[in-house]
């Protein structure tokens, strides 16, 4: 097995302290923002090889969504990435409505993206702002915490929830966004820009910062494509891959926005690219807004859409409805599909397969934390101790999407 | 480069593995396509170094159980992108219950690994040829592998609760 392997270690010849000293780095460890424990293998400060240990908060919840109703699997998707759970929500969703085949006005699909990208920005500031505490800057994070509770207002708004949001539905969204959403969405374009500006002041061109991250961690593009990388951490090594141009989903294609590209691939290249892609959000964000469509805000699909309370009290089909949905007596048709979103992390996959019953057959999550953090052993060793703990942030490793 | 189509594709891999490949067909837009276990690997290595198809992204790749088709009861999907030409492929391969030994792509990929490692914890699906094959969600104790169809989820002793009545 890998850990006597590890125990067997011969010291080289050059070592510092000629005996190598095992660290467990985790699982509870403040640095480590998760529970996953890292077995590392010192020489000295140096990083010799490193064994990790995943699953401490695995919920089995491919096995779980086999015995739910496609509404009740929306909120295992929440607990995956908890930093941004609207856009597993929206990808839930999205494959649900390719294997039902209903369209979704375009209102609802403008809505969306407006969730999905104040999403991804959350998600970018969470990694970003904590990749300076690791760093020792406290500040910037404590600066753009303030506006992600912004953003986490923006949910309550619009579902009611702020960390699992549980929000959509089957064609569209439960309800249209309020005024108050709306005014609350503007307030944010106006406001943000400003203090990211100020937390790219502060990090970006810091010669502290700089000298810890810069040349941390990197990794090649042809590595980096044979790990699975996807997503900020892909486009940093320089490949310029993201689901929103390649499949675009949800009316993408609408929106004018670049993809930004890192070259080394290494930690300063991932903070960099996050914070331009929160810029590039930010676009899409304001384009969504001055162009939101008029209309319907759900798909005219009966059997898959709950209908409002009051008709049911009035309406004897939306009685038979409501009755079959929550009941989940709806089948789904035979079929295979798999539908990908660009999470906050990489391409966040859904691959569902019904046998016409009315809950999935299989249903497999591709996430891409557990798909690249397997990379982490290759990009800690030969690094000292504190890099590995830059390197672990800047991955934006979220423990509930890597156990599932 | 001329561009790559899903016809293409499927002309293409007809060409090359002709009687190798069953079942055929495009659910939703992707191509997907059946095989066997002995030409899985030689066909991920064909696709990878093909200069035109040029599959050289693992997305992704799952275990599934079907209890009912006897002598093939277990499976593995693989779904393979292709990003130059951003055309996606499904492929799948079948065997029995019984003989539940796949050869790694761990060679091709390293994002295989685990991968791998999760289909071994969740089927029991043994990976020939893998250099690290424990569990990697579950601990090293269990026994079983939950994700066969033969664990159902709710346990089956209780009376208080008719699955009829629940649509299922």
């Amino acid at each position: 097995m890998e850990l006597a392997k590890q125990n067997t270690q011969i010291v080289t010849p050059d070592s510092y302290m000629q005996e190598l000293t095992t660290l467990n780095l985790g699982p509870t460890h403040p640095a480590t923002h998760g529970i996953f424990q890292n077995i590392l293998q010192m020489d000295g400060e140096k990083i010799v090889s490193g064994v990790p240990t995943i699953g401490y908060i695995h919920r089995a919840f491919e096995k779980i969504a086999e015995r739910r109703n496609f509404y009740q699997i929306t909120p295992l998707t929440d607990r995956m990435n908890y930093c941004s759970s609207p856009i597993n929500n929206m990808g839930w969703w999205m494959t649900v409505e390719k294997l039902l085949g209903v369209t979704v006005p375009k209102r609802a699909e403008y809505i969306r993206v407006i969730v999905m990208e104040l999403a991804r920005i959350a998600d970018h500031l969470i990694c970003n702002s904590i990749l300076g505490v690791d760093t020792g800057a406290f500040t910037g994070f404590l600066y753009v915490f303030q506006e992600r509770e912004k953003i986490y207002e923006i949910y309550e708004e619009i579902c009611g929830a702020r960390l699992t949001t549980n929000m959509g539905r089957v064609g569209g969204m439960e309800r249209d966004l309020s005024p108050v959403a709306i005014q609350k969405i503007r307030d944010f374009l106006r406001d943000f820009p400003k203090v990211m500006r100020e937390f790219e002041t502060m990090f970006n061109r810091n010669r502290i910062f700089i000298d810890r991250v810069e040349n941390v961690g990197p990794i090649t593009a042809e590595r980096a494509l044979n790990y699975g990388f996807t997503g900020p951490n892909l486009r940093a090594a320089g490949v310029d891959y993201d689901v929103r141009v390649m499949n675009p989903y949800s009316s993408y294609q609408d929106f004018d926005f670049e993809i930004p590209v890192g070259t080394k691939g290494d930690t300063y290249d991932r903070f960099m690219v996050r914070n331009e892609e929160i810029w590039q959000s930010l676009r899409i964000i304001q384009q969504a807004m001055d162009n939101l469509p008029e209309g319907p805000f759900h798909a005219d699909a009966p059997e898959f859409y709950l209908p409002p309370k009051q008709e049911v009290y009035r309406n004897m089909e939306a009685l038979i409805y409501h009755f079959k949905i929550v009941m989940g007596e709806i089948d789904a048709p035979v079929g295979e599909v798999y539908h990908s979103v660009e999470g906050g992390n990489g391409e966040l996959g859904f691959y569902l397969v019904s046998d016409g019953g009315r809950t999935p057959y299989r249903l497999h999550f591709r996430r891409p934390c557990f798909i690249y953090y397997q990379a982490y052993p290759e990009m800690v060793v030969g690094t000292q101790l504190s890099d590995a703990i830059v390197i672990l942030s800047s991955m934006n490793v979220i423990a509930g999407e890597l156990d599932a | 480069m001329a561009e790559l189509t899903n016809e293409l594709l499927v002309q293409a891999l007809q060409e090359k593995f002709g009687d190798q490949l069953f079942d055929i067909h495009e659910p939703y837009g992707l191509v997907t396509v059946t095989t066997t276990r002995e030409n899985i690997i030689p066909m991920l290595q064909a696709l990878y170094d093909d200069a035109f198809l040029q599959f050289q992204f693992l997305t992704t790749m799952c275990g599934i159980h079907y209890p009912d088709n006897k002598g093939q009861e277990l499976g593995v999907i693989y779904h393979l992108h292709s990003l130059v030409h951003n055309i996606r492929l499904r492929i799948k391969i079948f065997f029995s219950e019984d003989d539940a030994v796949v050869p790694t792509a761990t060679n091709l990929y390293a994002t295989a690994n685990w991968m791998e490692r999760e289909t071994f914890d969740f089927y029991g699906i043994r990976f020939e040829g893998h250099p690290n094959l424990i569990r990697i969600l579950n601990v090293e104790e269990m026994e079983a592998f939950p994700m066969r169809k033969e664990f159902p989820l709710e346990d089956q002793t209780r009376e208080d609760k008719i699955n009829t009545f629940f649509g299922r």
